[in-house]
């Protein structure tokens, strides 16, 4: 092929696509360079690195956790469940108030923190299960049928109702998270000082995952979710109850969210009902990331994610000079998920979805 | 069928009761009911509590009322008792444990009072039960009543609520022309009297009942039979009309009123725009306050007397604010529009989210003033005269809406419209068919951009300030909820989805609190029982009634949509 012919073919939006993606990487490369061998803004140690990158990998282990929930319901439905961070946000909320300020009053926290984080769990994956039944079976079991975009505006509707639902129940007010004692402070190991927290809420996550991957390959029931996720009309004719699968595979999500919302109001000690809307949106670009519809591309564009989030800021935005990186948290993690979605909307691990009709 | 007809009464029942526990478990009942309907008689927290029962009776007894009424007023009754259920069970936990309160920040004392009627626990209970269990047989008992008189009677109750409901209206237009005093005799601080309640039920019962019976059937053939120039003349008069009603407008209703018709106009102004994106292209763009931001950003940058502006005049700076946004229309549109709809939806609203944190970061503060953001914009001013009062921008709003309606319709019945319309149904026709995808959706980006940016402008000038705050994901989601409860690509739904979810909660001061709670179930439950929406376009009506067909032509049995109860 000449170049002239070359040039005709290409598209001009091909052309601003390839300029946008050398501007992003040349910008990358810069603010790593500039920090690491040029010493641009503030000086870190090796122990800021090492928290910088443990709490990155239990955040990731938390978005991780919640986009399980988006990637299981895709993988089903293909629809993205808009309200899934709500699942997230009553899990939390409810644990924390109706269970964990007297846990914490009464001291019991404090003499029994294992089985107080049981019963914090089991509530707060409770919650979560029942109001994931309820919003799949109001808001978007009956609209199975109807064109994409209704589900979606459902599920916006959905997670504005809930939202303002528990700020009804519980106030609008901020309220403490309850943690045991023996989680506070540091611990060593290997000769690190590492939060206990955040070492605490990685195994945590960790073990969760693995055992919702053992769930979905080797029970029944996880044969019945890949098969309706394959095809939901073979499946019916296997004698799949397909309805039945679905609510399974919400209940599922929202179970993975249960237990992220212990370990996040762990982690940053309060609760609110605005709580969450960020941590969905930011899980759902982990899903997508990793490969939306594959669980364990979820795990890892939620560690992916985690990581960036808490080593960018330092590592490449202050290369570059800019004022205030921390505040830009949000902004690298939005970013990536634009260029993600724009770039390889596969993911990681996954089909390609984004571009194609599901 | 008996059984059935009984168990479908208690189902009704006990879910209505729920959603009557839940107003009251987050305090829409204690809310509203400081807001007085009738002065001393109704307020609307009993209207909330009690409604609810005789709708759910009027549910659970069918047309075989009129052949069986005792059957259907004990059927009523049931219901009624079934609706108090879940109620009484939260008057006895709250009773038996007043610590509830610590959890539950919304069952007060006050809460209990109303729901007992403060007769205590035990006795209240009994009345409660007793009056939902009226309501309902209330509600079962008005399938008695021939259509004829029903229809009126239902009517009439309708327009008395919905005239003690919006009693500021009347109430700031009787100011401008009647005596204080007067208007006393009618109005409450809040709410309206017993007497002009009966008056106006009286006057709508009349009314209703002669169009009832003045010839419902001779009225139907004559609209049938009326000849085209006879339809053009009426619709000169209408419009004649309606132009002067809305010339002179802001002068019968008042300064107060018209800041609040001033705020639905710069929403219907965005929803317009968005609507040309979502109604037309079916592009679902949740970033779309960004736009707003934009153009509200660089009207206030060009215009303010501050140190960050540039201290232009209005009319200089409206251009360029709408220039920037298109452009940022474009730009943001460029990268993202090849995905399909709901990942669009997702992608926006992360760029939405950008710009508000970017905005609101340390580093763009020494430009556009970080969270403090920019104050003293100039005021616009037209031939000398400075546009400054709410009447004033009242005209300012309605020329851009009216532009806006323009060029909507303008596009919608011409090629664009087309294209748009093709690439909505099915992306992969329409290019088959010589469509270029990028640019027709671009071209609604664009066009959608400008107008939020020309709402964004209007809305700085008006403000005479911007903070990052005016411009989150809420006016999104606002936004959107209005054209989708008005109707998706319908140009008169846009406008009476602005005035039904942003003017009725501006009126209605205590909705504030309960404003989103409401628009999530509104979007749910338009999605589920109307998905046209409250004015639906021609053609959306029309596909959205074709799609069963389509599913039967394919061999699909089409779900039958479950109703919500």
């Amino acid at each position: 092929m000449t170049l002239s012919q070359r040039l005709k073919e290409t598209d001009w939006i091909d052309v601003i696509l390839w300029l946008f993606r050398a501007v992003i990487i040349i910008l990358i490369v810069v603010g790593i360079v500039r920090k690491l061998f040029f010493g641009a803004g503030v000086a870190y140690s090796t122990k800021d690195w090492l928290d910088f990158i443990t709490s990155g990998l239990s955040q990731g282990g938390l978005y991780a956790l919640i986009a399980l929930g988006y990637t299981m319901v895709y993988g089903v439905l293909f629809m993205i469940n808009f309200a899934h961070g709500e699942f997230f946000m009553s899990g939390a909320m409810t644990s924390a108030i109706l269970v964990g300020a007297t846990l914490d009053s009464t001291g019991f926290l404090d003499s029994q923190p294992l089985i107080s984080i049981i019963l914090l769990i089991f509530v707060s994956v409770l919650t979560s299960m029942v109001v994931a039944l309820l919003t799949e079976r109001i808001a978007y079991r009956p609209l199975r049928r109807a064109p994409r975009l209704v589900p979606l505006i459902t599920a916006i509707g959905a997670s504005f109702f809930w939202q303002n639902l528990f700020r009804g129940f519980f106030g609008s007010a901020v309220k403490p998270y309850p943690v045991p004692e023996s989680l506070e402070g540091r611990v060593n190991i290997m000769g690190f000082d590492f939060l206990k927290v955040r070492i605490v809420v990685l195994i945590a996550s960790i073990i969760a995952l693995i055992a919702l991957y053992l769930f979905v390959q080797k029970t029944r029931t996880g044969k019945a979710i890949r098969a309706v996720a394959e095809d939901k009309d073979v499946a019916t004719l296997m004698g799949i109850d397909v309805d039945r699968t679905i609510a399974i595979t919400f209940a599922v999500g929202a179970f993975m969210a249960g237990i992220a919302a212990v370990l996040w109001g762990m982690t940053f000690k309060q609760v609110n009902f605005t709580m969450g809307f960020v941590p969905g949106i930011k899980a759902f670009t982990a899903a997508v990331l990793g490969g939306i519809g594959s669980i364990p591309g979820a795990a890892l564009g939620g560690f992916f994610l985690g990581l960036i989030e808490a080593v960018g800021p330092p590592l490449i935005l202050e290369g570059l000079n800019l004022p205030g990186v921390h505040q830009l948290k949000d902004v690298i993690a939005f970013t990536l998920l634009v260029l993600v979605l724009i770039f390889r909307p596969q993911g990681i691990l996954g089909e390609k979805m984004a571009e194609k009709k599901a | 069928m008996q059984t059935q007809q009984w168990r479908k009464a208690i189902r009704i029942g006990l879910l209505t009761g729920v959603v009557v526990l839940l107003t009251c478990m987050v305090g829409m009942v204690e809310t509203f009911n400081a807001r007085d309907l009738i002065v001393g008689v109704l307020t609307l927290g009993q209207v909330l509590l009690f409604a609810p029962a005789l709708y759910a009776g009027y549910l659970a007894t069918g047309n075989d009322a009129t052949r069986k009424p005792v059957s259907a007023l004990l059927r009523g009754i049931v219901t009624g008792l079934c609706v108090a259920l879940p109620v009484i069970g939260l008057i006895v936990v709250a009773t038996v444990w007043p610590d509830i309160r610590k959890y539950f920040v919304n069952i007060s004392p006050a809460l209990l009072k109303i729901l007992t009627f403060d007769q205590g626990a035990v006795t209240g209970s009994l009345m409660l039960a007793a009056v939902m269990a009226g309501m309902a047989a209330l509600g079962a008992l008005l399938h008695v009543i021939p259509l004829r008189f029903r229809r009126p009677l239902i009517i009439s109750l309708a327009v008395t609520f919905g005239f003690s409901l919006f009693s500021d209206i009347p109430l700031n237009i009787a100011n401008q022309f009647l005596e204080r005093t007067v208007v006393r005799n009618y109005f409450g601080t809040k709410g309206i009297t017993p007497i002009a309640a009966i008056i106006v039920f009286t006057l709508s019962l009349v009314v209703a009942l002669y169009w009832e019976f003045s010839g419902r059937e001779a009225r139907v053939h004559r609209q049938a039979t009326i000849t085209p120039a006879q339809r053009s003349r009426n619709r000169t008069i209408v419009t004649v009309i309606s132009a002067v009603v809305l010339l002179l407008l802001p002068w019968i209703i008042g300064q107060y009123i018209s800041n609040v018709v001033d705020q639905v106009l710069t929403f219907a102004l965005m929803a317009l725009g968005l609507n040309i994106v979502v109604g037309f292209a079916g592009l679902l763009d949740l970033g779309y306050v960004a736009f707003f931001a934009i153009g509200a950003y660089v009207t206030a940058l060009m215009t303010s007397s501050g140190n960050l502006g540039m201290g232009q005049s209005f009319w200089v700076a409206v251009p360029v604010a709408v220039a920037a946004s298109t452009l940022a229309g474009i730009i943001l549109g460029v990268p993202v529009l090849r995905l399909r709809g709901d990942y669009l939806a997702i992608v926006t609203l992360g760029f939405g989210e950008i710009i508000r944190v970017l905005v609101v970061s340390d580093l763009l503060k020494p430009y556009i003033g970080g969270a403090q953001g920019i104050t003293q914009v100039e005021r616009p001013s037209i031939f000398g005269y400075d546009i400054i009062s709410p009447q004033a921008f009242y005209y300012l709003l309605l020329a851009g809406v009216l532009l806006a309606l323009y060029i909507s319709s303008r596009l919608r019945d011409g090629r664009a419209g087309r294209r748009w319309m093709a690439l909505r149904e099915d992306e992969d026709v329409a290019e088959a068919m010589g469509i270029h995808l990028v640019n027709s959706k671009l071209m609604a980006f664009a066009i959608g951009a400008a107008l939020a940016g020309l709402a964004g402008a209007i809305f700085a000038s008006r403000i005479a300030s911007v903070f990052p705050n005016s411009f989150n994901l809420l006016i999104s989601i606002n936004v959107l909820a209005i054209i989708i409860v008005g109707g998706l690509g319908s140009l008169p739904g846009v406008i009476l989805g602005a005035f039904v979810l942003v003017g009725l909660p501006e009126l209605l001061r205590e909705f504030e609190e309960y404003r989103l709670l409401m628009y999530g179930v509104l979007l749910i439950v338009m999605m589920l029982v109307r998905p046209e929406g409250l004015w639906p376009s021609a053609v959306r009506r029309r596909e959205l009634h074709a799609e069963g067909e389509i599913a039967e032509h394919e061999g699909i049995q089409p779900e039958p949509v479950q109703p919500l109860m």
